[in-house]
């Protein structure tokens, strides 16, 4: 279903030293340094999977998901999800991928949730009986009753969240992207979620890639678990991969990371 | 097109919401077109034969200008965009199968047009009440009516297709307030925001008529009070489409080439 091979992805960062004479003489003449976020990265997922993408801040994990779904180009290699190349094939491939950013929203901040979702509706050419069917059922299984008259802005990060989800899933997406779905959740939303997200992937079989930094999401959620670290694929198998004995898997993750650091070195210009 | 023009509906709805916003601009406008007219006056008094519009057709101008100011300004960028561009939010609209072109597009018409509607009504109903020269003139007969609308329409959209191209060339910088600032007090001086495009030299007025900027109110305000007629007023309006034309495939072609480019900022 997703198909990675060798995808590069480079960022140009202008660098200066700090201080005046540094910042005047960048006014003319601007250094760059190439940023690797993506170094070679190949990965296959299949249908209906629920895959977890670990790393450090900064491994690469977001520009991935970016590359999957459409919204950035790589520089280089192969990628094609359920039959497209994101990409190229942007304004098709969309239709069939719902996209959760944990940290912006999708949602219109003045207006009740409800106007948000009856623009998705006419974004994604929704017909009126599918819209009401899954409207309500999202309503349902994400308890939202009460929050889509209210305006997003007077909304709870966790009421938010549940909503953005609902929203993201409208169209009955094939590919669900979930970039940290659950930051800044208290425990009570966190769980809802991860009960939601099981539940969709078993009754729909819609694939769920997500990020996040939070060993319980991928505890309760992934079978299986893909790490970046440094733009580089560390591991990908399950989470007893990364779990050492007598310790938790947070302290386990740590030494992982720290292993990371070591890598690359040589290649800094 | 219908999800453009729901998303229009959406923030058509949600520009009417800001009341006090409205107050303080038409307060604004009141205040200014009088000082206006009142220069004008004075400059009128000391030599009426050098005056190049007729006062009343001026005033019109002047009053019209202040009632539609939120259609024509070319500093009224949608902050929205603006941050969306500098802090990478720009992944949610690309994530969806929409064309960034076409929906910010729609949403600065929604917005230009909603600011629009809370504010002229009150400034037109008093401009006409202002004694003659000075006040607001009926349009000279129901056809200049006509054609100001048009007119007015064709203005409207070349103004956000201008505005387009600066959203795209911001995408391309880490900042683009230089750029905005600039390029829109340079639209504002060449659009006749400040002085009346017949104020300037002819030589000078005879190359501005030919520039976009001239399409934008110069056009509708002119045409309403019989100031532009005839051939001219013909030329004038096929440039606007034409400039109009040009505008929107460039903004389209800026914008495409950004959503490859498009670096995304802040995770």
């Amino acid at each position: 279903m997703i198909h990675m091979e060798n995808v590069v992805k480079t960022y140009r960062v202008a660098r200066r030293n700090a201080g005046a004479k540094a910042a005047f003489k960048a006014l003319f003449r601007r250094e760059y340094q190439e940023i690797r976020a993506l170094d070679s990265i190949s990965l296959d997922i299949s249908e209906g999977e629920i895959v977890a993408l670990l790393g450090p801040n900064g491994a690469g994990k977001s520009t991935t998901i970016k590359i999957l779904s459409g919204i950035l180009y790589p520089d280089s290699g192969i990628v094609e999800c359920n039959g497209f190349v994101p990409y190229k094939e942007r304004m098709r491939y969309t239709r069939e991928i719902g996209v959760v950013f944990g940290q912006r929203t999708q949602l219109f901040w003045d207006v009740p949730v409800a106007d948000s979702f009856e623009l998705l509706k006419d974004i994604y050419d929704i017909s009126e009986q599918t819209f009401q069917e899954n409207q309500q059922e999202l309503t349902e299984l994400l308890n939202l009753q009460e929050l889509l008259r209210t305006p997003v802005r007077q909304l709870s990060l966790g009421q938010r969240m549940r909503c953005e989800i609902a929203g993201s899933l409208l169209h009955s997406p094939k590919i669900l992207f979930l970039d940290e779905p659950t930051i800044g959740l208290d425990a009570v939303s966190k769980l809802a979620v991860r009960q939601f997200i099981n539940r969709l992937n078993e009754e729909k079989h819609t694939t769920v890639i997500l990020t996040t930094h939070d060993m319980q999401d991928v505890e309760a959620l992934s079978k299986r678990v893909i790490m970046i670290g440094k733009g580089r694929l560390l591991l990908d198998g399950t989470i007893d991969d990364i779990r050492k004995e007598g310790e938790s898997l947070d302290e386990s993750l740590v030494e992982f990371y720290q292993g990371i650091e070591g890598l690359g070195k040589e290649e800094k210009s | 097109m219908k999800k453009y023009f729901s998303f229009f509906k959406l923030r058509l709805q949600m520009g009417m919401q800001y009341r006090v916003a409205a107050l303080a601009g038409m307060a604004t406008q009141f205040f200014w077109g009088f000082m206006l007219i009142f220069a004008y006056h004075a400059f009128y008094e000391s030599n009426p034969d050098a005056f190049p519009m007729e006062f009343s057709a001026l005033a019109s101008y002047i009053w019209l200008q202040q009632a539609f100011l939120m259609l024509f300004t070319t500093w009224r960028f949608d902050n929205d965009i603006l941050s969306m561009i500098s802090d990478g939010g720009l992944s949610y609209e690309l994530a969806r199968p929409v064309s960034l072109y076409r929906m910010w597009f729609a949403k600065n018409l929604a917005m230009r047009l909603s600011e629009a509607t809370l504010r002229f009504a009150p400034v037109l109903l008093v401009a006409i009440l202002v004694p003659k020269p000075y006040g607001l003139s009926l349009p000279k007969s129901p056809w200049h009516l006509l054609l100001f609308l048009v007119t007015l329409v064709l203005g409207l959209l070349l103004t956000i297709s201008f505005l387009m191209l600066i959203y795209g060339l911001s995408t391309r910088m880490l900042s683009s307030t230089g750029i905005r600032v600039f390029l829109s007090s340079v639209m504002e001086f060449l659009s006749g925001q400040i002085i009346p495009l017949p104020f300037f030299p002819d030589k000078v007025r005879f190359v501005l008529e030919l520039l976009p900027s001239a399409g934008m109110q110069n056009v509708p305000l002119r045409i309403y009070s019989g100031d532009l007629s005839g051939a001219a007023m013909v030329r004038a309006i096929v440039l606007q489409i034409v400039w109009l034309f040009v505008f929107v495939i460039a903004g389209e072609l800026l914008l495409r080439n950004a959503e490859k480019r498009a670096v995304l900022q802040g995770g």
